[in-house]
This record gives structure tokens, C-alpha cells and sequence, in this order.
């Protein structure tokens, strides 16, 4: 019962943190055709904001609030200045300048701050542990899980009873006939960009939190996972992102749970033979389509 | 009547090729205008064209205002709208989400219940996925998105593409009912016989340029539009 309750406790605050990210990319995604490698690098960034307000003694959660905004400033930025310039260029032109990005940002927050990893001093608060039945559940996993889920809730309203969000939903497919029904492309593209980026905020303080630490690359491991997640759940579906999301995350703990430690050192490589097995069957993920090309 | 399209010396080329060649034509209000021709003909480059989703040269006004070299969305907010060729429908998006999002000008409510009551299919399938609907139900959806925006010239890429006649006559019966309201269309259409009975007027492309133009009727009665152009043999 303690298992098994910690197992889900554990995937749905994982799997949370995957789905914020996973659903980023696919944002983005669905309305310019790009896998954004910089995403990761937008979570470091709202790590370090995070970290710089900690160190100067404001209230953690206008630390924590403005490390998330400071990921959708980051996003807005990236977009106006290194995206819309080559719009309307190849797939591969996109993905080269996305490299580029994150590498830009790397080398920052290496010499702006240090290569190696900060300790970010979390309030003890968030380490304090709450009991569910019989099982014990850190304080930052049960917070992980609110503001993860809560996002999720939000964002399904918003892509489900607004305008802008159906545009969003239907760029996935047609972004050209979005335009038709009179929606400026430049105003959903950096809207896309914004969510991306205050979910990649999210992401990054509630991964900071339970790590206590942030590094140049912290965003490297998450965000490969999330990219695993979007290609699972389906390039272009959004809910296959979400649900994409936490089956990975129930791969991983699971595995990490119950595999016999003989077996422990390929992990990794189960989860990925689980990858591919999922992609044998459904070439174009869970819940994918053909995507057609950007025109 | 007042010209409510006018279309001058356009030119739209991809990459070197020249798709459409000085393509001259105008809509006036309440007008029905089919545009015929080959595949490759470019019919589709100047309807796309028109609505700013692709560059061209050339004078286009609409209105009386010159919209070439307008971004598209701003095109769609004066009233011009297009009927995409082959639906394109947003499949992940319900028939209602479709319709919504197609309501660029203002408040639509009304618009809409006017829209249910018009075509029954919407009303039933509202709350359905637009992948899910066949495909003269997916043509009427399309056209009733484009309304939504309340255009006053709808241009519609060929309507009947993949239906059956049978359906083919329903959209056609939706077309005849807007006509009714004063809307005024352009539309490009392979099932000539059909859309020669319906418009007005008619212009016929070869290879980029218009080649023939007169009321829908002369063309209809003429052996060249039958043999040549149009490649349908009495």
C-alpha cells in the first residue's frame, strides 16, 4: 500500500513536470513546425531568476512568480528575435536557430553565473513531508502536483473555450486557413511562444525545488524527456502530449521502483525499447496525424 | 451594379514559374463569376492570391480599397473570404470550434443560430469532430465557416471536388439559397456544365492567363469553351 501510493505520488509529479514541458514544445510546435532544442535553457534561465531573487531576500513566491514570467519574457524575446526572422524558412533553418539559442544561453549562464551548479536555499517549508494513509510524501511533490495539475486545467480552458486557444489547436493542421479566419499569424505564434515559456517557467522552479540546485544544462535531461513525450503522445496533439506525459513518467518510476537491481544499469534502455515498441505500432504516435508540411 | 472585385495585371509566380500571367477580372455586387480552366490552369494561385495567402504582383482592390500586399487577415476583415480547395476543414476541432473560429468580425452569435437553422446538418453535428464528418458534410461546414466572418464576396475553390452528384447538388443548393441573400461569389469549379449554368458570368484560364470571358451562357453555348479550353467533348 506505502509503494504504492508513493508510486503514484511520484508519477503524477513527475509526469506533471512532463507534461508542462511536452505541452511547451508542442505549442510551439503546432503553429511553426519547430522542435524548440532552447527550452530547456528557458527552464535554466527561470531557475536562475529563481535563485537571484532567493539570494536577494524576497518572498520565495515572488521569486518563484517572477522566475515563471521571466520564462515568458524569454520565450516572447527568443521568438521576436531569432524565430520571426526566418519564419518563413525551412523546418531545418528553425531547428539550426533553436540550437543556436540554447547554446547562447548556455555560454550566459556560464559565464554570467558558473558552469557548475548553485545551490538554491529553499525555504524548509517545502521540505517538510505530509502523510497520506500510510505513506510519508514530501511537501515540494504534493506542491508539484497542485501547480502542475492546476496548469493542465487551466490551459485546457483556455485551448477549449477561447478563441485564440481553438486557433492554436487547429494550427496543429492548417495554420494557413487559421489566417483565413482572420487571426494574425505574428499575435498566435508569440502567444504560442508565451505559454511555451511560462510553462517552461513552471517547469523549472518546481524542478529547482526538489533539486535544490540549478546548472547551466538542468533543463538538458527534463526537456529530452518531454521531447520523447511529444513524439509518444503524437507531434501536433496536444492532449497526447499531456497523456504522453505521465505514461512516461510511470515507465520511468515504475522501473526505477521495481526493477531487480541487476537490471538497473539498462533502465534507460527499457524505456527506450518501450519508445520504440509504442512507435512500431503507432508510427505517428499515440495520438498523432500526419502532419502536413508547413506551406 | 458596382465592381465589389477588381482584379489588374496580376501575377503570381513560385520560384520562376509563372502560375498565373496577367490576370485581369472583376466581380460586381450580387454577381455570381466562375473561373474555369485546366489543372495547372492557375485558377487556385489567383484565388489564393486575392486573399493575401500568397505573394503576387499586381492591383487588386476590393471595395474600392487596394488590399494587394495586405497580410490576409486583414483582407478577411473587409468582407472577402475564401473556401479553401479540398475543405480544409480543422479536423481535431469540433463542427461548432470550426464555425467559431471562422467569426472574425465581431459578436456571432446571431450568425450562427442563422446559420444551424439554414443548413439541419449543423445543428446535428455540432458537437462532432470535423474529421469525423463526410465529405459533403465536411463541403457545407466549410462554407458555413466562411460565412461566419459575414463576407459580402465569398471565393470558393472548387466546391464539388470529391462529391458525389448527388451532393454536389446539395452544395450547389446552398450556393443558389446565398445567392438568394445578394452574396456575391466567384467560383472555381471543374464540373463546368454545372457551374456555366449557375454564374453570371465566367472567365476561362489556360496556362496562367485568361484566354475567354463572357456570360456564363455564351460560354455555355460555345463549341470552343466545350473542345478546347475546357477539354469536355459534347
Amino acid at each position: 500500500m506505502d509503494t504504492i501510493i508513493k508510486f503514484v505520488v511520484n508519477v503524477v509529479s513527475l509526469g506533471g513536470t512532463y507534461a508542462l514541458l511536452a505541452l511547451g514544445l508542442a505549442v510551439v510546435f503546432s503553429v511553426l513546425r519547430l522542435i524548440n532544442f532552447a527550452h530547456g535553457e528557458m527552464m535554466a534561465l527561470s531557475g536562475y531568476v529563481l535563485l537571484a531573487g532567493i539570494v536577494l531576500g524576497v518572498p520565495f513566491w515572488v521569486a518563484a512568480v517572477s522566475a515563471i514570467v521571466a520564462g515568458g519574457l524569454a520565450a516572447i524575446i527568443m521568438e521576436a528575435t531569432a524565430f520571426r526572422p526566418v519564419r518563413s524558412a525551412s523546418p531545418a533553418t528553425l531547428l539550426m536557430t533553436s540550437f543556436a539559442v540554447a547554446m547562447l544561453l548556455q555560454v550566459i549562464f556560464q559565464n554570467g553565473v558558473s558552469p557548475r551548479g548553485q545551490a538554491v536555499p529553499v525555504p524548509s517549508f517545502f521540505n517538510s513531508s505530509v502523510s497520506i494513509g500510510p505513506a510519508q510524501i514530501s511537501m515540494i511533490q504534493l506542491i508539484s502536483i497542485i501547480v502542475s495539475l492546476a496548469s493542465l486545467v487551466l490551459l485546457r480552458f483556455f485551448f477549449f473555450n477561447t478563441r485564440m486557444g481553438w486557433a492554436i489547436r487547429a494550427s496543429a493542421t492548417e495554420f494557413e486557413i487559421v489566417r483565413l479566419m482572420g487571426i494574425k499569424a505574428s499575435r498566435l505564434i508569440a502567444l504560442a511562444f508565451l505559454i511555451s515559456g511560462l510553462l517552461a517557467g513552471i517547469a523549472g522552479v518546481l524542478w529547482v525545488m526538489q533539486r535544490g540546485s540549478v546548472d547551466p544544462l538542468m533543463g538538458l535531461k527534463p526537456v529530452l524527456a518531454a521531447f520523447i513525450v511529444v513524439v509518444i503522445g503524437g507531434l501536433g496533439s496536444l492532449s497526447g502530449a499531456v497523456i504522453a506525459g505521465y505514461l512516461l513518467a510511470a515507465i520511468e518510476i515504475a522501473l526505477q521502483t521495481w526493477l531487480p537491481e541487476s537490471l538497473v544499469p539498462f533502465r534507460e534502455a527499457l524505456t527506450f525499447i518501450f519508445v520504440i515498441a509504442v512507435l512500431s505500432v503507432f508510427p505517428n504516435g499515440l495520438f498523432g496525424r500526419r502532419v502536413p508540411e508547413k506551406v | 451594379m458596382s465592381v465589389l472585385l477588381d482584379v489588374a495585371n496580376l501575377n503570381v509566380s513560385y520560384g520562376g514559374v509563372q502560375a498565373v500571367r496577367d490576370v485581369s477580372l472583376r466581380v460586381e455586387e450580387g454577381e455570381v463569376v466562375a473561373l474555369l480552366g485546366p489543372n495547372g490552369a492557375g485558377k487556385s494561385s489567383t484565388l489564393r492570391s486575392i486573399v493575401g495567402l500568397i505573394k503576387s504582383q499586381g492591383d487588386i482592390t476590393f471595395k474600392g480599397q487596394r488590399v494587394s500586399g495586405r497580410a490576409c487577415e486583414r483582407i478577411v476583415s473587409l468582407g472577402l473570404t475564401l473556401v479553401p480547395e479540398g475543405r480544409r476543414l480543422f479536423p481535431q476541432l469540433t463542427v461548432r470550434e470550426n464555425l467559431l473560429l471562422g467569426a472574425s468580425r465581431g459578436s456571432h452569435d446571431e450568425t450562427y443560430e442563422r446559420l444551424l437553422d439554414t443548413l439541419p446538418i449543423l445543428a446535428e453535428r455540432q458537437r462532432q469532430y470535423a474529421g469525423t464528418l463526410s465529405g459533403g458534410e465536411q463541403q457545407q461546414v466549410a462554407i458555413a465557416r466562411a460565412l461566419m466572418s459575414r463576407p459580402q464576396l465569398l471565393l470558393i475553390d472548387e466546391p464539388s471536388l470529391g462529391l458525389a452528384p448527388t451532393l454536389v447538388t446539395v452544395v450547389y443548393g446552398l450556393l443558389s439559397d446565398l445567392r438568394e441573400t445578394g452574396l456575391s461569389m466567384m467560383i472555381v469549379e471543374q464540373e463546368v456544365m454545372r457551374v456555366l449554368r449557375f454564374a453570371d458570368r465566367a472567365y476561362a484560364m489556360a496556362t496562367g492567363s485568361i484566354v475567354l470571358e463572357g456570360p456564363a451562357a455564351e460560354l455555355l453555348a460555345s463549341d470552343q469553351v466545350k473542345d478546347v479550353y475546357l477539354g469536355v467533348t459534347s
